[in-house]
């Protein structure tokens, strides 16, 4: 039981145990590991709400229909598991600003937010434009050794370094 | 394949769940639902992100490739084109550098309690896929540029999976010993 309650383990251990789970996924499910998806289908239950109907005319939502999947079940799962992971381990903590943040832009809440707002907004944009993010890209897709994955997590990267470069070593420098 | 398994859609709901129990474990366990170990990868100052990706891509691609060969699985690649993949990806980044985690492990830092995960990471991204699907059918000539379709690259290069899986996984693996040597 002492190896479920330390804070962290190894990066291949996880990595393995990850990969694993893919496997998994494909036996038993017929279906890699994903979770952008789910965002656009919650997207759509939530305008459905606002909007009625008529959002399941959308093109989008007809190509994405706005339910609950298997995929939205696993983004479920992936929010129980890390609370089952952190709460015995003393990692959980209700927590508005990073460290990393807070030291370089202050630790107000508020500017984090809008800056978490802006980046959630272009991942979710930009997720739904590459079609997968970095789990159905990046891990699902680079495994089946997908041409159009590789590229994408190539471009994943390249966005993210220059991103956090010019924010971390030029904004707040 | 199993098929009859496939189709249960009872079982598959919480066994889709299950395997998302499993994921955001072994996320939270590896570090990477933190914003600081993201961003310090993206700033290539910790390699916990690279290393847990390389990891779980090269055992999953040895063993998903075996369950195709045993044919106890299919392939599902995405398809792509240069209208959609490179912008997209890039579009991606931006966001994914701004916010520092990815939609994954987004919600699995909700599960220990970041508040900017949730009401700016979810909260953005929900508006990011909604803004996506209202502007979907214009963007929808830009999409189709360029369409390569959904090939593997075995496929690609007419060769049996295995003739690029072996080297890849070797690649990986003379990486992260390098990472490692490189103390990083």
């Amino acid at each position: 039981m002492d190896f479920f309650m330390e804070p962290r383990w190894s990066p291949y251990l996880v990595g393995i145990g990850i990969g694993v789970l893919s496997w998994l996924a494909f036996l038993l499910s017929d279906k890699p590991l994903g979770c952008s998806t789910a965002f656009a289908r919650s997207a759509g239950i939530l305008e459905r709400m606002f909007r009625g109907r008529k959002v399941d005319e959308k093109p989008y939502y007809q190509q994405f229909a706005p339910g609950i999947d298997w995929e939205w079940m696993l983004v479920f799962g992936i929010l129980i598991g890390a609370l089952a992971a952190s709460v015995p381990s003393g990692q959980f903590a209700w927590l508005w600003t990073p460290v990393k943040w807070a030291d370089a832009a202050g630790d107000g809440a508020a500017v984090r937010w809008l800056v978490a707002l802006l980046g959630g907004f272009c991942a979710g944009f930009g997720a739904r434009w590459a079609g997968g993010c970095t789990s159905g890209h990046g891990i699902s897709g680079t495994l089946q050794l997908a041409l159009s994955s590789w590229i994408a997590a190539v471009g994943f990267f390249v966005g993210g370094i220059a991103t956090a470069m010019l924010i971390f070593h030029v904004i707040l420098a | 394949m199993l098929t009859s398994l496939h189709a249960k859609n009872r079982l598959q709901l919480p066994l889709g769940f299950l395997l998302g129990v499993g994921f955001g474990f072994l996320l939270q366990k590896g570090g990477v639902t933190y914003y600081d170990v993201i961003i310090n990868q993206l700033l290539l100052k910790d390699f916990t992100v690279v290393k847990i990706m390389l990891t779980a891509m090269a055992t999953g691609m040895i063993g998903v490739h075996l369950l195709v060969n045993l044919g106890a699985a299919q392939l599902h690649p995405k398809a792509g084109s240069l209208g959609t993949t490179v912008p997209g990806a890039l579009i991606f980044g931006v966001g994914f550098g701004t916010l520092g985690y990815c939609p994954g492990t987004a919600v699995a830092a909700v599960g220990h309690g970041a508040l900017d995960a949730l009401f700016g990471g979810i909260v953005g991204m929900l508006l990011g896929a909604a803004a996506f699907a209202a502007i979907y059918p214009k963007l929808k000539p830009t999409l189709d540029k360029g369409d390569f379709g959904n090939p593997t690259i075995p496929k690609l290069l007419n060769v049996n999976h295995w003739v690029v899986v072996v080297p890849v996984v070797a690649a990986v693996a003379g990486l992260l010993y390098w990472i490692e040597t490189a103390g990083l």
